[in-house]
C-alpha cells in the first residue's frame, strides 16, 4: 500500500505545556499536509495554536506526541543540532521584529546563514549581493538597520531567509509593523518569490488580506484546525 | 567560521572599550605583576652574577669555620689559616692558576692634610692575578719585598682620587694607619662590587708587612685560589678539602673546620632572598588573575544576557551549539589576551624603569613573557566556558522572545 507523500505533513501532532495543574495542551492532535511550492497562510486569534505550530515546522521546537514528517522523513525525534543543520539548509525565517543584527551591514546580516554553512567569504558575498538585489535593495549594501526604514528592514530580513535557497520560507506575521502599503509590497515579494521559484511559504498573519494573498488559509482555535479555505485559481 | 569568531570578537570588545578595560584589570595587574618581577628578578641576578665575577674568574674562597654565613663553632675549630698551609697548598694544589691569602681590615690613610678612610690588604703577588686586577700604573710587589716585609703598597683608583688629585699617586708616601709606605703602583678601576661597595678603595701590602706592622698576629684568615679553567673548580675544591683536613689535622668521622666555596654558591645565596620574594609576589599575582578570571566571567555571562536575542537569531538560521559555544569562547580568549598582552607591556615598562632607577640591566624573559601570553589565554577559556555554554544551550524561542 503506497501513497504519495505529502511535502510536510503532521501526524495527531500535540503540544502540551507544564505539568499537573498548570498543563495547557497547546496542539490537540493536528493533522495537516503541505504541498511543495504552496502558500500557505495560518490564521488564529492568541493562543490558538499556531505560533506553536510554526514553531514545530519551523524545526526550533518537538512535539510532545504525533509525528511530523518533512520531505518524506520523520523529523520528530531529531536532535537540537540535527534541527539545526534542518534549518540551516531547508528553511528561511522571516519575523515580525526583523530581528536583524543591529550595528551590523544588510550584507553582513544576508551573509550570516552562509557564514555558518562555512561558505567560502567570496562566494558568501556574490550570494548576499544577488539576494539583495532580488528583494529590490541594490545600493543599500552597507547600510546598517538603523539606516533603514521597516519595510526596507524586513525585505533585507528575506534576503537573508532566501539566500541559502532553502525549500521553505517560513514568515511570523511579516507585515505586522508595516502600513499597507508597505505589506502589500512585501506579500508582492514573496508572492514572486513563490511564483518565480516555488519557494514553500507558510505564513502566520491575522491580517485577512494578507492572507488573502495565499493558495490558501488555516484557521487554528483552541489547539485545533477550525477551518480551511482554499483560494479559486485565478 | 574562526576567523569570523575572532573578528567578532573584536568587534564587541570595540563596542565596549571602557567595560572591556575595566573587565581586564585583573589580569591586567596579574600579569603585569609577574612580568615586572621575573624581568626585575633578571636584572638583579645578572647584575650580581656580572658583579660578582669581577672579583675574579673561577675563584675559589677559603675560610676557616664551617660556614661564614651562619653561626659558626667558636676558638680552636675557627682558627685561621697560617704560612704552613698556604705553602702546602701552593705545593700540592694542581689545575690552579693562582693562590692568594688575604687579610683584611679597616685604616685611615694620611697624605698632607688629607685622609681617607679605606680597607687594607696584606697578601703577596698571586693576589692580583686570583682577583683579576690589572695595574693602570707601577708595578705588583717583588718576591724581595714580600719576603722582607718593605712598606710599600699598591692603591686602587679610588684611594688616587681623593688623596693625591691631580697628580698620580704613584712614587708618594702616606700613611696607613700607624706605618707609612710607599706606593708603587695604582691597579685599574673595577667599579662597583656585588655588594654596593667601591672596590677601588682600597690599599694592598705584603702580607708580611700587614703582619707584623698592622695586625701583629701571623694569621691568614682568608685564601683565594683560582682554578685555571671552571671545569677544574670541582677537582680543586676537592683537593683543597683533602689537604686542608690534612694540615688542620680534622679526624675521618669529624665535620670540615673550615668551608671552600665557589661563586656560584654565594651566586645561589644572594638570590635566594630574592626567590623567596619572587614567591610571594607570584601569590599576590596568582590572586590577582583568579579575580581578573571570574571578572572575564562575569563580563560575558552579562553579555550573554545581553545577546540573548542576538543568539536566538543565530540559532535560529541554523547556528550550532558548538559555533555558538565557539563565538564566546573565543571572545572571552580575545579579551583575556588583550589582558594579557597589555599586562606584559605594562610589566616591562615597570621593570624598565625599576631597572633605571636601580641601575639593574633590563633583562626580559621570552619565556616568561610566552608563557603569560598563553596562560592569560588559558584563563580566558576557562573562565569562559560557562557563560559561553550557557550561550549555547539557550532555547532559540525563548531567546527571540526576549527583549
Amino acid at each position: 500500500m503506497t501513497k504519495l507523500q505529502p511535502f510536510i505533513a503532521f501526524e495527531k501532532v500535540q503540544k502540551i505545556y507544564g505539568e499537573g495543574a498548570g498543563r495547557v495542551k497547546a496542539l490537540a492532535g493536528v493533522d495537516l499536509a503541505i504541498e511543495r511550492g504552496e502558500f500557505l497562510a495560518i490564521m488564529g486569534p492568541s493562543g490558538s495554536g499556531k505560533s506553536t505550530a510554526m514553531n514545530i515546522l519551523g524545526c526550533l521546537d518537538k512535539p510532545t506526541a504525533g509525528r511530523y514528517l518533512f520531505g518524506g522523513a520523520d523529523v520528530t525525534a531529531l536532535s537540537r543540532d540535527q534541527r539545526a543543520l534542518l534549518r540551516r539548509n531547508f528553511l528561511g525565517f522571516v519575523f515580525q521584529g526583523y530581528n536583524l543584527l543591529a550595528r551590523t551591514t544588510a550584507v553582513e546580516n544576508i551573509e550570516l546563514p552562509l557564514v555558518y554553512r562555512g561558505t567560502p567569504r567570496h562566494e558568501r558575498h556574490e550570494r548576499a549581493i544577488e539576494a539583495l538585489r532580488l528583494v529590490g535593495l541594490e545600493g543599500r549594501e552597507h547600510h546598517t538597520p538603523a539606516q533603514l526604514s521597516g519595510g526596507q528592514q524586513q525585505r533585507v530580513a528575506i534576503a537573508r531567509a532566501i539566500v541559502t535557497d532553502p525549500l521553505v520560507l517560513l514568515a511570523d506575521e511579516p507585515t505586522g509593523n508595516l502600513d499597507t502599503a508597505r505589506s502589500h509590497e512585501i506579500m508582492e515579494l514573496l508572492t514572486r518569490l513563490n511564483d518565480e521559484r516555488g519557494l514553500t511559504i507558510i505564513m502566520v498573519t491575522h491580517e485577512p488580506d494578507m492572507a488573502a494573498f495565499a493558495h490558501r488559509t488555516i484557521r487554528f482555535l483552541d489547539g485545533h484546525i477550525e477551518s480551511e479555505h482554499r483560494r479559486e485559481a485565478a | 567560521m574562526l576567523w569570523e569568531a575572532f573578528k567578532l570578537a573584536l568587534l564587541s570588545v570595540r563596542r565596549n572599550v571602557l567595560r572591556s578595560i575595566l573587565t581586564l584589570l585583573g589580569i591586567v595587574i596579574g600579569v603585569g605583576a609577574v612580568i615586572a618581577m621575573v624581568t626585575i628578578g633578571n636584572g638583579t641576578t645578572q647584575r650580581v652574577t656580572e658583579d660578582l665575577s669581577k672579583l675574579g674568574s673561577n675563584l675559589l674562597i677559603v675560610q676557616p669555620g664551617r660556614n661564614t654565613f651562619g653561626p659558626g663553632g667558636a676558638g680552636q675549630e675557627n682558627r685561621s689559616f697560617d704560612d704552613r698551609t698556604l705553602a702546602k697548598l701552593r705545593a700540592e694544589l694542581t689545575g690552579v692558576r693562582a693562590i692568594a691569602p688575604s687579610a683584611t681590615r679597616a685604616a685611615t690613610l694620611i697624605y698632607g692634610a688629607l685622609n681617607f678612610a679605606t680597607t687594607v690588604t696584606g697578601t703577596d703577588s698571586e693576589f692580583f692575578a686570583a682577583q683579576d686586577w690589572s695595574f693602570a700604573q707601577g708595578r705588583p710587589f717583588t718576591d724581595g719585598e714580600v719576603k722582607s716585609g718593605s712598606a710599600v703598597c699598591i692603591i686602587g683608583k679610588s684611594v688616587e682620587d681623593a688623596l693625591f688629585t691631580p697628580d698620580s699617586g704613584l712614587g708618594k708616601r702616606m700613611r696607613v694607619g700607624t706605618i707609612s709606605c710607599d706606593v708603587i703602583g695604582v691597579l685599574a678601576s673595577k667599579g662597583q662590587g656585588a655588594f654596593g661597595n667601591d672596590q677601588d678603595n682600597t690599599v694592598v701590602m705584603p702580607l708580611r708587612t700587614y703582619q707584623r706592622r698592622l695586625a701583629g698576629n701571623t694569621r691568614i684568615p682568608t685564601i683565594y685560589i683560582s682554578a685555571a679553567t671552571a671545569e677544574d673548580i670541582p677537582a680543586v675544591t676537592a683537593s683543597t678539602e683533602q689537604i686542608l683536613r690534612e694540615v688542620r689535622r680534622v679526624g675521618p668521622d669529624k665535620d670540615d673546620t673550615f668551608t671552600v666555596r665557589d661563586m656560584s654558591q654565594i651566586i645561589s645565596t644572594m638570590t635566594s632572598t630574592s626567590t623567596l620574594l619572587t614567591g610571594l609576589l607570584s601569590a599576590v599575582a596568582g590572586v590577582s588573575l583568579l579575580v581578573g578570571g571570574i571578572g572575564i566571567m562575569n563580563i560575558m555571562l552579562v553579555s550573554v544576557t545581553e545577546r540573548t536575542r542576538e543568539i536566538g537569531i543565530r540559532l535560529a538560521i541554523g547556528a550550532l551549539e558548538r559555533q555558538v559555544l565557539t563565538q564566546f569562547l573565543v571572545e572571552a580568549l580575545v579579551l583575556a589576551l588583550l589582558g594579557g598582552v597589555i599586562g606584559i607591556m605594562l610589566g616591562l615598562a615597570l621593570a624598565g624603569a625599576a631597572g633605571y632607577f636601580l641601575a639593574i640591566p633590563f633583562a626580559p624573559s621570552l619565556s616568561i613573557i610566552v608563557l603569560a601570553f598563553l596562560f592569560s589565554g588559558a584563563i580566558g577559556l576557562g573562565f569562559g566556558f560557562f557563560p559561553a555554554r550557557r550561550a549555547a544551550r539557550l532555547d532559540p524561542i525563548e531567546a527571540l522572545r526576549h527583549e
